[in-house]
């Protein structure tokens, strides 16, 4: 008992006695913070888990934590204006207040997460992934003909992207100079800007002044509306990569008379692919998930459509988007479905970036041998 | 004098590798030159009937394509500035936390998670606006009318479905968050620790250091990113057109169930059903946007430009 005590004692004694130490008298214990935070939210939680059964309605946890970060900011910057001055004071607001910029910007991410994982699982099932909507009203049905769209259509845009992009790069990388680099940097820049509606009207003009058909849909040119979002992300993501290349490998590849060309293809390339298929992979993740342009190109369909260069052709996004705009009489279905494809997508961007990470810890070039 | 006349140089031997080779990166570059140039013929092409359509060929009670169009772009450019609004504060937060706040371990990993906001598709963020966020929020507006009613922005009525202008606007912010903060983030990195620690050496806490070098440092970096934030949240779609019931108003209140609707959803929702000049109408209101978010992102580019010649750092 009289262990515990004294060294409870002995600050407080230090701080009254004659000789005080001006450097540490006036600040708050190492952990003082911590504490605090932690009491605020149990506070908080005591509340809500109080309001919750008092009010019968479920326990309200982002409000908890949220107030509960609000409360410690209030608290600490109280604590630590009596204690240890306004100047300290004003940093642990701050530090509080950046640190609930954080915890707000987790809320919407934790939120999206886990609906949509909850809402996902009930139609995440063998029948999603191996039907399509035809002749499907009210339950069943599945996406396989989204599923397939998507793959065709994102796949086909990979297709058109990438040896323009990785090109373009190296381009810029390698041969460019003057004012068609200047402007080709530029522009890249621009088209990085370009809305992915607009990317979808662009393709719609194209094909429609082309085939003449004023209702023209497609999957290709889904495709090339997706290429249009795409090639800038490949391009930026490339050239960074290729400029990373040490030039003492170019300079020795000439060196040794190797043709400019060569050099590119096997010296590199080859230094900086991890680089670039990691961008690659990043960049169709990116697109895949684009329903806007899509919507206008290669509209919507309930049947499987193999054909990019005829007929509708429908894709996961624009599936999920239908499936919730055109509820049809059995409500719960059409949102199930909806859900289904929405957890889909996302599996399918995380496990693109995941291979993309993967793929750069794997395979780049080993430093320091 | 006796020396021999000057060598012929010595021409590199023509390779039909390296002209091919260099023939197709010249051609891919101005492939994208090209494609922007279509980009704009075509879409300008498609939009030229519609700038003198009959007036009953717009929907609502617009007489000529600038009445239509009006309230789109009011709506288009209102939306986003709220977002903005709303985004901005919180990047910079978010962005200090994890270049200065965050245990240096861990700064990584944060930013990674920040990151996984930005591979959310738009339409998952459409279903989470109109599923969870405009339920979730309601409550809170009916009390915002009620107490702050007052105040022109949360004049009643309120809408009894909170899928409102600032709901939009609370998906939006969500949605280009971690552009601002990835950018943001980057910029407040490249500081001079020189700066950064003599504002230490001198005494100052951890918020003065941020105020005296960080924030003056990052300015133009702040700026530019979240232009490209505001580029990001005009063009966007999904989350407009699933979560917003729109109407054909200029109206500021951001709490009423008569909201503006923006360009891009207005496309989305009526492209599917369009037919002769209503599709030329709705390709000039994308026009219209393009040319928006085009000054948008230029303003940008601009600003980081400017940056690079007067950076603190040389």
């Amino acid at each position: 008992m009289s262990l515990t005590v004294t060294p409870q004692q002995a600050p407080t004694g230090r701080s009254t006695g004659p000789i005080a130490n001006t450097l540490t008298a006036g600040k708050l214990p190492r952990f003082a913070a911590l504490w605090v935070l932690l009491g605020c939210l149990a506070v908080t939680t005591a509340f809500f888990v109080i309001l919750a059964a008092a009010s019968g309605t479920g326990f309200n946890i982002a409000a908890a934590v949220f107030l509960g970060v609000v409360l410690y900011g209030i608290v600490i910057w109280v604590l630590s204006r009596v204690v240890e001055g306004t100047r300290k004071a004003k940093d642990r607001l701050v530090t509080a207040l950046v640190s609930t910029a954080f915890t707000i910007a987790l809320l919407p991410l934790i939120s999206v997460a886990y609906t949509t994982i909850a809402n996902g699982i009930p139609r995440f099932d063998v029948q999603f992934f191996s039907e399509s909507m035809r002749n499907v009203v009210g339950a069943g049905g599945g996406a396989l003909h989204a599923i397939m769209g998507t793959l065709l259509i994102t796949g086909m845009a990979a297709l058109i992207s990438v040896p323009v992009g990785l090109l373009t790069a190296i381009y810029l990388v390698e041969y460019g100079r003057g004012k068609l680099k200047h402007g080709i940097t530029f522009f890249v820049d621009v088209m990085t800007g370009i809305p992915s509606i607009v990317a979808g009207l662009f393709a719609f003009a194209l094909f429609a002044l082309f085939t003449g058909d004023p209702g023209i849909r497609m999957g290709f040119g889904g495709a090339v509306a997706l290429s249009v979002l795409m090639i800038p992300v490949v391009v930026r993501s490339s050239e960074e990569m290729l400029k990373l290349v040490p030039n003492e490998l170019r300079e020795a590849s000439y060196a040794l008379g190797v043709p400019k060309w060569l050099t590119i293809v096997k010296v590199v390339l080859p230094t900086s692919i991890a680089g670039i298929i990691t961008g690659v992979m990043i960049a169709i993740a990116r697109v895949i998930g684009e329903t806007a342009p899509l919507l206008i190109i290669a509209g919507f369909t309930t049947s499987m459509n193999y054909n990019l260069f005829e007929g509708r052709m429908m894709t996961l996004p624009v599936f999920v988007y239908t499936q919730y705009m055109n509820q049809g009489t059995d409500v719960q279905a059409y949102i199930d479905r909806a859900w289904a494809g929405a957890l889909t997508l996302i599996l399918i961007v995380a496990l693109l970036n995941i291979v993309a990470r993967v793929v750069s810890k794997l395979f780049s070039p080993k430093t320091g041998r | 004098m006796t020396t021999a006349p000057a060598a012929p140089a010595i021409k590199a031997k023509q390779r039909p590798g390296d002209r091919v080779f260099s023939t197709a990166t010249v051609v891919s570059g101005s492939l994208i030159l090209v494609t922007l140039a279509a980009v704009a013929i075509f879409l300008v092409a498609q939009a030229l009937p519609a700038f003198t359509a009959e007036p009953t060929a717009f929907k609502g009670d617009a007489e000529n394509f600038w009445q239509y169009v009006g309230p789109l772009v009011f709506g288009t450019i209102w939306a986003a500035a709220l977002a903005l609004l709303m985004a901005v504060p919180v990047a910079i937060g978010i962005a200090l936390f994890i270049s200065h706040y965050a245990p240096r371990r861990l700064a990584q990993a944060l930013g990674y998670v920040i990151d996984l906001l930005a591979a959310v598709p738009s339409v998952v963020f459409g279903l989470w606006g109109i599923t969870v966020l405009a339920p979730a929020v309601q409550p809170f507006y009916t009390s915002l009318t009620e107490w702050f009613g007052w105040f022109p922005l949360f004049a009643g009525p309120v809408s009894g479905t909170g899928r409102t202008i600032l709901t939009v606007a609370i998906v939006l912010a969500v949605m280009i968050l971690p552009i601002i903060t990835a950018l943001s983030r980057e910029v407040f990195l490249q500081t001079p620790v020189l700066h950064e620690e003599a504002a230490l050496a001198l005494g100052a806490t951890r918020w003065e250091m941020i105020k005296l070098a960080v924030l003056p440092f990052g300015r133009p970096g702040i700026i530019s990113a979240s232009m490209l934030g505001l580029g990001r949240a005009l063009g966007e779609t999904m989350v407009v057109a699933m979560v917003l019931s729109p109407a054909a108003v200029i109206s500021f209140a951001v709490l009423q169930s008569q909201n503006p609707t923006t360009i891009a959803a207005n496309i989305a929702l009526n492209f599917p059903e369009a037919h002769d000049i209503g599709v030329n109408i709705l390709i000039a209101t994308g026009l219209i946007l393009f040319v928006i978010t085009l000054a948008v992102n230029m303003l940008a580019r601009y600003i980081v430009e400017r940056r690079k010649d007067f950076s603190g750092a040389n």
